[in-house]
C-alpha cells in the first residue's frame, strides 16, 4: 500500500515536468490512437448498424450514440478543468495550467457537438429544434462559460496571469453549474431523464453500443488533449534546451 | 480596518456622485424603452414585466462595476490598498459600498418602473386590488447583492487584460442565469396569485452561498491583477 501510495506521488511528480510528458506521450500516442480506432469501429458498427431501431424513433435513435457521449465528456471536461485550476493554483504546477487551457477548447467543440445532435434529433422526435427545456438552457450555458474562459485567458498578454485569472474563473464556474443545472430544471423541462446506467431502462442491445462509444469519446477527449498539451508545451518552452534537442 | 476602507470607498463614491447616479438612469431608461418597443397596453407590459426589470436591474449592476475597480487599479491604490489589509477584506469592502450605492438605489426606485409597467394592473379594482410592488422590491433586495458579489468576480478578473467591457460580460452572464431565473419567477408567482415563498427562499440561498465564497475569489483575482 505505502509503496504504491509512493509511486503515485512519483508518478504525478513527474506528470509536472514537461519534458517528462513530452517524451512520454509521444510513445503513449500510438498505442492510445490505435484502441480509439478499434473502439470507435467497434462502437459505430454496432450503433449505426448491428443495434436494433426504436419502435417509435426509427433510426434517428441512432443519433444518440453520439450525443450522449458528447454530452458526458462536454461535463467531464469542465470538470477536469477546474480540477487543473485548482491543482495549478495550490501546488503551482506548470503542467496543470497548460492542460486547462488545452481543455477548454476541446470541451467547447464536445458541448457544440452534443448541442448539435440534440437539436438534430429533435426535429423529428419532439417536432422543434430548439425548446427551453432545462438541460438544453443548462448545456447552452455550459458552451458560454467554456467560451467566457477562452474569452478571458486569451485577453492577457501576460501569459502567467491570465492562467492564474481564468483558473479562478473556471473554478467559480464550475461551482456555479450544478445551480445553474438546479435553477433552470425547476425552471422548465422537456427532456427525459436519465436513464443510461439504471437497470432495465434501455436495452442491453441498445446499452452495449452506448457503452462503447462513450469509452471510445472519452479515449478521444484524452488523445486531443494530449495533443494540444504536446502543442502548448512547445510553446511555452521555446527557450528550453531539451525541447530544442527534441525539435532539431 | 474594514469600516475604513468602506468609508474610503463610499466617500470616493460621494466625490463622484454624478457617475453613480448613471447606472440607476439606465436602469429606469431601459426598462422604459419597452412600452416603446413592444406595446404600450398594461395588460401586456404586465406580462412581460418581471423579466424586463429583472434584466435591467442585471444589466445596470453590470455596467456600474467599472467605477469601483478600475480607477483604484490604474492609479496604483488597488495596490496600496491590498498593502494595508487582507484581500478579502478589500474585496468586501468594494461589493458592500458598491451594493450600498447602486444596488440598494436601484430597489428604491423600483416601485417607480413597477407603476411605468403597470406591474399591479387589474381590470376590476374593485374586484381585485394587487399590490405586486413590496414582493418585486424584495426579490431585488435579495438578488441585487448577489449580483454584485459575482459581477465583482468577473470585474477583478478582468482588471489586467487588454480588451474588458465586454469581456466581463461574455464571463458573468452566463453566472447570472440562476438569479435572473428566481429574481422574476418571484414576481411572476406573484402575478399568478401564487406562493412565492420557495423561490424568494433559494433566491435568499443563493445570496449566501455566494456571500460566503465569493469574497476569496475576488480577493485572489484582485491579487492577480496587480501581481
Amino acid at each position: 500500500m505505502a509503496n504504491s501510495s509512493k509511486s503515485f506521488w512519483r508518478w504525478f511528480h513527474q506528470l509536472g515536468s514537461p519534458k517528462w510528458f513530452y517524451q512520454k506521450s509521444a510513445k503513449w500516442l500510438p498505442w492510445l490512437w490505435a484502441i480509439t480506432a478499434i473502439l470507435f469501429v467497434f462502437g459505430l458498427y454496432f450503433s449505426l448498424y448491428a443495434s436494433p431501431v426504436d419502435y417509435q424513433q426509427g433510426n434517428s435513435v441512432r443519433i444518440m450514440y453520439i450525443h450522449v457521449p458528447a454530452a458526458v465528456l462536454s461535463m467531464v471536461g469542465y470538470l477536469a478543468m477546474a480540477v487543473c485550476a485548482v491543482i495549478g493554483l495550490v501546488w503551482k504546477m506548470k503542467m496543470s495550467f497548460m492542460a486547462m487551457r488545452a481543455i477548454a477548447p476541446i470541451g467547447a467543440v464536445f458541448t457544440f457537438i452534443c448541442l448539435f445532435t440534440g437539436s438534430m434529433w429533435g426535429i423529428p422526435t419532439w417536432g422543434t429544434w430548439w425548446e427551453w427545456d432545462a438541460r438544453m438552457t443548462s448545456e447552452l450555458v455550459l458552451l458560454f462559460l467554456y467560451l467566457g474562459f477562452i474569452a478571458l485567458h486569451s485577453s492577457f498578454s501576460d501569459r502567467n496571469k491570465a492562467d492564474r485569472s481564468a483558473a479562478i474563473l473556471a473554478i467559480v464556474g464550475a461551482i456555479n453549474v450544478p445551480i445553474i443545472y438546479g435553477s433552470v430544471k425547476w425552471w422548465n423541462t422537456l427532456h427525459q431523464a436519465y436513464s443510461v446506467t439504471k437497470k432495465g431502462a434501455i436495452d442491453p442491445q441498445m446499452q452495449t453500443p452506448l457503452f462503447i462509444m462513450i469509452g471510445a469519446f472519452y479515449l478521444l477527449f484524452v488523445i486531443l488533449v494530449i495533443v494540444r498539451l504536446r502543442l502548448e508545451v512547445i510553446n511555452r518552452e521555446t527557450k528550453s534546451k531539451w525541447l530544442q534537442e527534441e525539435l532539431a | 480596518m474594514f469600516v475604513t476602507l468602506l468609508k474610503r470607498e463610499l466617500m470616493l463614491a460621494r466625490r463622484n456622485w454624478v457617475a453613480i447616479l448613471i447606472p440607476l438612469f439606465f436602469f429606469i431608461m431601459v426598462v422604459s424603452l419597452f412600452p416603446f418597443a413592444v406595446s404600450p397596453e398594461a395588460e401586456f407590459l404586465q406580462q412581460i414585466a418581471p423579466g424586463v426589470i429583472w434584466v435591467a436591474a442585471l444589466l445596470a449592476t453590470l455596467l456600474s462595476l467599472d467605477l469601483f475597480y478600475r480607477g483604484d487599479y490604474q492609479d496604483g491604490s488597488l495596490e496600496q490598498l491590498l498593502i494595508m489589509a487582507s484581500p478579502t477584506q478589500v474585496a468586501f469592502s468594494k461589493v458592500l459600498a458598491h451594493w450600498l450605492v447602486t444596488g440598494l438605489p436601484l430597489v428604491l426606485v423600483s416601485p417607480l418602473l413597477a407603476g411605468l409597467m403597470h406591474l399591479n394592473y387589474a381590470p376590476d379594482r374593485e374586484l381585485l386590488d394587487p399590490n405586486h410592488t413590496p414582493v418585486m422590491m424584495l426579490s431585488l433586495l435579495l438578488g441585487t447583492p448577489t449580483l454584485c458579489l459575482l459581477g465583482a468576480v468577473g470585474m477583478s478578473l478582468s482588471l489586467g487584460a487588454s480588451r474588458n467591457g465586454m469581456l466581463v460580460a461574455v464571463m458573468i452572464l452566463p453566472l447570472y442565469v440562476p438569479i435572473l431565473i428566481f429574481g422574476s419567477a418571484v414576481i411572476t408567482a406573484s402575478l399568478a396569485n401564487s406562493g412565492y415563498n420557495a423561490q424568494l427562499a433559494i433566491l435568499g440561498a443563493i445570496l449566501l452561498f455566494a456571500l460566503v465564497l465569493t469574497p476569496f475569489a475576488i480577493g485572489r483575482a484582485l491579487k492577480v491583477a496587480v501581481s
